[in-house]
């Protein structure tokens, strides 16, 4: 306890650092997967090769990537914009088959039927769609969110400031409390988070209330998740 | 681009064969540590996942545990573990294990889960004990969901045995740490596209080794089975 | 001979399915449990190959109580059919139907020939016999479901609303198929439908079930038909309203009968010449 004590003002710091590395990414991949699971939904061909994109950037790995991709944006390696931008792509490539699926689980019927009460297609989208795909949206988000955080950690290896810092800090010092801190740390910001997203979900979706709590979300292991490092 | 050029040079020089340090060495290291640690995972996750999927007991632990593990950083585990038995192999191949045990357990109960109950049922009605209702039904069944289970773990184990050297456990981790701390970044390149090369190839392989166990009646007329679902659906809440 | 003995189901949420259920079910005849969902019915046909354990009472089967046998064992000398027939889809036709034998124990050689035998007796053409069931049509798969439930030759078919999910043209074709099955082999016939007008088409006993597995009546089709219990009887048969109430006009050319709707519904004959169904035809293909 008393490495804590006398660190607090570094926890803390690390803990911002480590969110406003994060949080972008998770809203990042959000937004820019909607169109993009909208186009993937849209075409029979553009299905294929959105989900193939998707699959090819998944497998790379994030160590490399945070190394690599300053070579390609100038930025300077240990800058956390390349944590940030890298965990963004991640992120797309897991919520765009979300968001496709999603849409695609809309009842064909049930879209048949808005059209028929002229709803245009861009309102229908918005209005009857995005929202129908939102308990599916919402379990990618989820699945998203907490592997963002987690792999953040990894950025301190490079010397990139998160709360993985604690952890190369606390190896090259040999202070065992400073690791476990980090550790606690990154899952209660994952868990909050997780928790944040879920009510967020109920707020936005009411009618999904009804049901019983869902097997969605980041803490069902079916989903597909972003490659640790 | 001139990167790209000097890290392909890079990988083809012959002097950075051969060694202890060598491209060779490292990449059968890491090919090696991988498939370990998958093997290792396989042997505790499948029978644990074929437990909750054939009995749908411990489902909800088994979730909470595999989205606890999920929230673990993998970094932080290593270093812990590593802070304990001392630098080497042990660690990371600990770390990496528990990595890779949730991707697993949920691929072999969600490939039982993933069953029409339906079939199940059947088979039990029919007089399968419970073994033959999991050897001819379930497993066999259940094997297109597990293998994406192993090659989802494979894609995360490869990718994070890169941490690996960083508590002197080898693999390929060692040139992107070498070159990183020496601004060697062909260096760095080099070992990243070989990793990545490595993972793609991984992803190929279970792929193809996903479809070639799909059994050969669920292939079959796949759109007529699905109508015929869809036409059950009005029947389904016999009493 | 199938006799339930004050047999309860409580499910593990306290719901009762069925309460002090006591029945006979001749052998060699077919016994049809109809009722809406949740009469039970399903649950009663599931308790005698013990897919659903009795919560009291007793099931015996020619005497010999079942909970004295062991389920896998139970379940293998009887024949089961499902809706959606609850084929293994990994299966070729072929081995769905030879399931039970080579579980038996018999040779897979000689169950596959067999197998193909029962796909004559079930009416399917042997050429389908290394399709998968995906490749087949929803009528076909019954007839496979069918020619499985009685592989392993059982004395007792349980059949679990085995034509509810297929359309009414194939289903009028498999009734008729069973009855003239049923005619061939003269098995005990335990059969659960929510439509009586199956009920009446197959039954020799027709067992109509109130919610909780309460006995409304039990009859021949005629004895139900002519004297319903009470009312609830008399509304599930559709007695007196519809096609069910019929009445006599008499015509230059003879008597015809008339629906409810005062639509013509055929012609009354003194005797029925031999066709297709036989007997049964009497009570119900009169109406149809």
């Amino acid at each position: 306890m008393t490495w804590i004590l006398n660190n607090l003002e570094l926890i803390g710091q690390l803990t911002l650092t480590h969110l406003a590395t994060a949080l972008p990414a998770i809203v990042l991949s959000f937004v820019l997967s909607v169109p993009i699971g909208w186009f993937a939904n849209r075409f029979h061909v553009s299905h294929g090769l959105v989900l193939t994109v998707c699959a090819l950037l998944y497998a790379i790995p994030s160590l490399p990537l945070f190394l690599v991709l300053p070579l390609f944006i100038g930025t300077s390696t240990r800058d956390s914009v390349n944590v940030t931008i890298s965990l963004t792509i991640y992120g797309v490539a897991l919520m765009a088959r979300s968001t496709a699926d999603g849409l695609a689980s809309v009842d064909a019927d049930i879209n048949q039927s808005a059209t028929s009460m002229g709803f245009s297609a861009w309102s229908r989208f918005w209005r009857v769609e995005l929202p129908l795909a939102g308990p599916v949206l919402l379990a990618g988000v989820r699945v998203v969110s907490v592997s963002t955080i987690s792999l953040t950690t990894v950025g301190a290896v490079l010397g990139i400031g998160s709360l993985g810092s604690l952890f190369t800090d606390g190896f090259q010092r040999n202070i065992p409390e400073e690791i476990l801190t980090g550790i606690v740390l990154t899952i209660a910001l994952a868990l909050i988070i997780d928790l944040l997203l879920v009510g967020l979900g109920r707020v936005l979706m009411p009618w999904t209330r009804a049901k019983t709590s869902g097997t969605g979300g980041a803490l069902n292991p079916t989903a597909r998740e972003a490659v640790t490092v | 681009m001139n990167y790209f050029a000097e890290a392909i040079a890079w990988i083809f020089n012959p002097r950075h064969y051969g060694a202890y340090d060598g491209i060779d060495t490292r990449t059968l290291q890491h090919l090696s540590i991988s498939l370990g640690v998958v093997a290792v995972a396989a042997v505790i996750a499948i029978p644990l996942g074929y437990l909750v999927g054939h009995t749908g007991r411990g489902r909800s632990l088994a979730v909470a545990v595999s989205g606890g593990i999920r929230a673990l950083p993998t970094l932080g585990l290593l270093i812990i573990i590593a802070l304990g038995v001392g630098i080497g192999l042990e660690a990371p191949f600990v770390a990496l294990v528990v990595l890779a045990i949730p991707s697993i357990l949920a691929g072999a109960y969600s490939g039982f889960e993933a069953i029409d109950r339906r079939t199940v049922d059947a088979a039990r009605a029919v007089g399968m004990t419970e073994w033959q209702i999991v050897g001819r039904v379930e497993v066999p069944l259940g094997l297109p969901l597990l293998i994406g289970g192993l090659r989802l773990a494979m894609l995360q184990v490869i990718a994070t045995a890169t941490l690996a050297d960083y508590v002197g456990g080898g693999g390929l981790g060692l040139f992107l740490f070498r070159g990183l701390k020496t601004s060697d970044y062909p260096q760095v390149l080099a070992g990243s596209i070989i990793v990545i090369a490595m993972a793609i190839v991984s992803e190929i392989v279970f792929s193809i080794l996903q479809r070639l166990v799909v059994p050969a009646g669920v292939v079959a007329g796949q759109t007529q089975y699905v109508r015929v679902k869809s036409s059950g659906l009005r029947v389904a809440s016999g009493s | 001979m199938i006799e339930f003995r004050d047999v309860t189901k409580r499910f593990p949420d306290g719901t009762v399915a069925v309460d002090e259920f006591s029945l006979i079910m001749p052998s060699r005849k077919t016994t049809v449990l109809v009722g809406s969902s949740g009469s039970g019915k399903t649950t009663l046909l599931r308790m005698i190959n013990r897919m659903v354990e009795l919560s009291s009472g007793s099931i015996e089967i020619d005497g010999e109580d079942t909970a004295t046998l062991k389920p896998v064992a139970l379940r293998r000398r009887i024949g089961y059919v499902m809706q959606n027939s609850g084929l293994l889809p990994h299966f070729t036709v072929l081995d769905n139907v030879a399931t039970v034998p080579v579980l038996n124990g018999v040779a897979r050689r000689e169950a596959r020939a067999h197998a193909l035998e029962l796909l004559d007796t079930v009416g399917l053409d042997r050429s389908l016999a290394e399709r998968y069931p995906s490749q087949l049509s929803g009528g076909q798969q019954q007839r496979v479901g069918v020619a499985r439930g009685l592989a392993a030759d059982p004395n007792i078919l349980l059949m679990d609303e085995p034509f509810g999910a297929v359309d009414p043209i194939v289903r009028a074709e498999l009734q008729t198929e069973l009855i003239r099955l049923q005619r061939e082999l003269d098995k005990t016939v335990v059969f659960v439908t929510h439509d009586i007008d199956e009920a009446f088409l197959l039954g020799d006993q027709v067992v109509i079930l109130e919610v909780g597995g309460k006995i409304a009546q039990v009859g021949s089709p005629t004895e139900i038909i002519s004297a319903p219990a009470n009312d609830f009887v008399a509304n599930f048969i559709g007695a007196e309203k519809g096609k069910r109430a019929l009445s006599i006009r008499k015509t230059d050319r003879g008597d015809i009968v008339i629906d409810g709707q005062g639509r013509a519904a055929g012609v009354l004959v003194d005797k029925i010449t031999e066709s297709g169904v036989g007997d049964r035809a009497n009570q119900y293909g009169a109406s149809e």
